[in-house]
């Protein structure tokens, strides 16, 4: 029987010259759940994604991901070993095209990624995949189309597309319907249940529908400590949790849009 | 710094990538022609600092690094090469590849050290290391400290080919010259390029998924070098000298105006900007220190007006007409 935690935290903590910015999160993730992160801004939740990737050094406590301890690991190789992070600010490669911002997440399995004396157009081999990707976000039309040159909600499932190039076994989604419109947050919401059903998602999202329609467990953060765990229909009816959050005016705000 | 941050796209569509091969016919037909028209040695020159500047180039150009310290690699290169064939009797070939060679080692030592930070201080640790190459052939006893290394033999090339000919050491730089330029064009286009472009526009998103970044940024900073180092060593044996002016720091603040006025990012851009900049020193000596104030205006309306350099800006001009 495969590992039924993909993902576990224990007792992180992270200080900031005597701030305290996560507090003893404990955190542990399914496999195959769709698990969201939520609370109000300066709860944490972006730091736990980069402690949780190693774009930040943890000040103590562990992470273990399939049972294994990669709180020493760099980066680069937490994302090889299959957790593949998107961030807050849409995060694409503006001056490639993209097609090419699909494919350079593809090409690092040619195992030709240093090689400068070869021609790039041994990557076209990875064309087919790369539109196949493409056309999961429907994008498959703008291939050619150099990335700056999209539109917002376009460029944040062309890094959706990225992302799940790498094939990852836990996607880690950093507010991916922040900013956009009506619509947009639908398609999204809809494509994160789609790619979801065959790996793990952590997001973090401020959209309470989003999270009520997909998510399976959510985890509430509050200045860098865990304040309620569970099924959206637990979590919402905790007091602390209305008290810290739900009630607050951005709820009401992003409701009314929702 | 805006200049800088914001290179020419490189996406290269099938027409782009024809127009490119235009342009190099051009640039070939030019260097063949050009002895007919200006002096070889002023035209022998132009290609010594466009090979470095073209050098340069895909150091911030294509990876977004910022070096201020590439007299290090030109210098370094032409006192190996002077040395090589003034002491031990180097066929010139063989200067030339030795000074490469030892270049190619000096950016791997000062690449491991620099690449740890990024930004200004990246540009800030390679002028120091600069400057201890400077200070080094200063005080070194087989540099000739003030004087340089001088009257340093052409030699004969593969020991058949005498260079004190003019139009035979042109044609040795020529093909220098498009060689590098060439390897720099593939390696712009190459698998190892797709990533370097990929780490110059997002580095944390690139390392998201899965590039151990640093590791590419060492091997374009020792690539850039390393062809630094081949132009550096190549001027060496053209004017039979290596003097302070190659390492001096002026040199690498130079190689960055060339590359400005040219066009950040462009493969064409350095060459140009290579050529206004050798042309303007050359006719405007009498001029004198007014030079280099004639240089300092030019930067200025750069980096105000055409940002993306004469190349960028006629490129851009270009592709506007262009119905999309």
């Amino acid at each position: 029987m495969p590992e039924e935690n993909i993902l576990e935290t224990r007792r992180l903590v992270k200080e900031f010259k005597g701030f305290v910015a996560v507090s003893d999160v404990s955190l542990t993730v399914r496999r195959g759940h769709i698990h969201a992160l939520i609370g109000p801004n300066g709860a944490g939740k972006t730091t736990v994604f980069n402690l949780l990737t190693k774009f930040l050094q943890p000040t103590s406590g562990q992470i273990l991901f399939k049972g294994r301890d990669i709180t020493a690991e760099r980066p680069a190789q937490i994302a090889r070993r299959g957790i593949v992070r998107s961030f807050q600010i849409s995060a694409t490669f503006p001056h490639l095209t993209v097609l090419e911002n699909v494919r350079v997440a593809l090409q690092r399995g040619l195992g030709t990624s240093f090689h400068f004396w070869k021609s790039e157009r041994t990557l076209d081999a990875l064309n087919d995949r790369a539109m196949q990707l493409l056309a999961t976000v429907h994008l498959e039309e703008h291939a050619d189309t150099v990335t700056v040159e999209l539109p917002y909600g376009r460029k944040r499932v062309l890094e959706i597309a990225t992302t799940l190039a790498m094939d990852p076994e836990l996607m880690l989604l950093d507010e991916p319907t922040q900013g956009m419109g009506h619509e947009d947050v639908e398609r999204v919401t809809q494509l994160i249940k789609k790619v979801a059903a065959n790996r793990t998602v952590l997001m973090v999202e401020h959209n309470m529908n989003v999270v009520a329609s997909i998510a399976d467990t959510i985890t509430v953060l509050q200045r860098g400590q865990v304040i309620a765990e569970g099924p959206y229909s637990v979590v919402s009816k905790d007091p602390q949790v209305l008290e810290a959050y739900m009630g607050s005016a951005e709820t009401e705000l992003q409701g009314a849009h929702g | 710094m805006a200049a800088v941050l914001h290179p020419g796209t490189a996406a290269a569509s099938a027409g782009e990538t024809r127009s490119l091969r235009w342009a190099f016919a051009g640039m070939v037909a030019l260097v063949a022609l050009a002895p007919l028209a200006v002096y070889p040695v002023f035209a022998m020159k132009v290609m010594c600092f466009a090979l470095f500047a073209c050098a340069f180039n895909l150091l911030i150009g294509f990876g977004g690094l910022l070096s201020f310290g590439h007299a290090m690699f030109f210098g370094g290169g032409a006192y190996l090469a002077a040395h090589s064939a003034k002491v031990w009797g180097f066929t010139p070939e063989l200067a030339v590849l030795f000074a490469t060679a030892c270049t190619a080692l000096l950016a791997l030592a000062t690449g491991l050290l620099a690449i740890r930070r990024q930004g200004i201080y990246f540009a800030m640790i390679t002028l120091a290391l600069a400057q201890m190459v400077y200070f080094f052939s200063l005080q070194a006893p087989f540099t000739g400290g003030e004087d340089g290394i001088q009257a340093v033999p052409r030699g004969k090339l593969f020991g058949v080919v005498d260079l004190a000919n003019n139009y035979a050491m042109y044609a040795f730089v020529a093909v220098v010259f498009l060689g590098g330029f060439l390897l720099i064009w593939r390696i712009v286009h190459s698998p190892f390029g797709q990533v370097l472009k990929a780490i110059r526009e997002n580095e944390p998103r690139a390392v998201s998924l899965g590039y151990d970044t640093d590791r590419y940024k060492l091997v374009a900073f020792v690539l850039s070098g390393t062809i630094s180092g081949l132009a550096g060593g190549t001027k060496a044996l053209v004017f039979q000298l290596a003097s302070l002016t190659d390492v001096h720091w002026s040199m690498s603040g130079e190689v960055v105006l060339m590359t400005l006025v040219g066009g950040l990012g462009t493969l064409f851009g350095p060459v140009v900007g290579a050529a206004v900049i050798v042309t303007m020193q050359n006719y405007l000596a009498q001029l004198g220190a007014w030079v280099t104030v004639v240089q300092g205006a030019i930067f200025v309306v750069c980096v105000m007006a055409f940002r993306r350099g004469i190349v960028g800006e006629l490129g851009a001009l270009f592709r506007a007409k262009k119905p999309v």
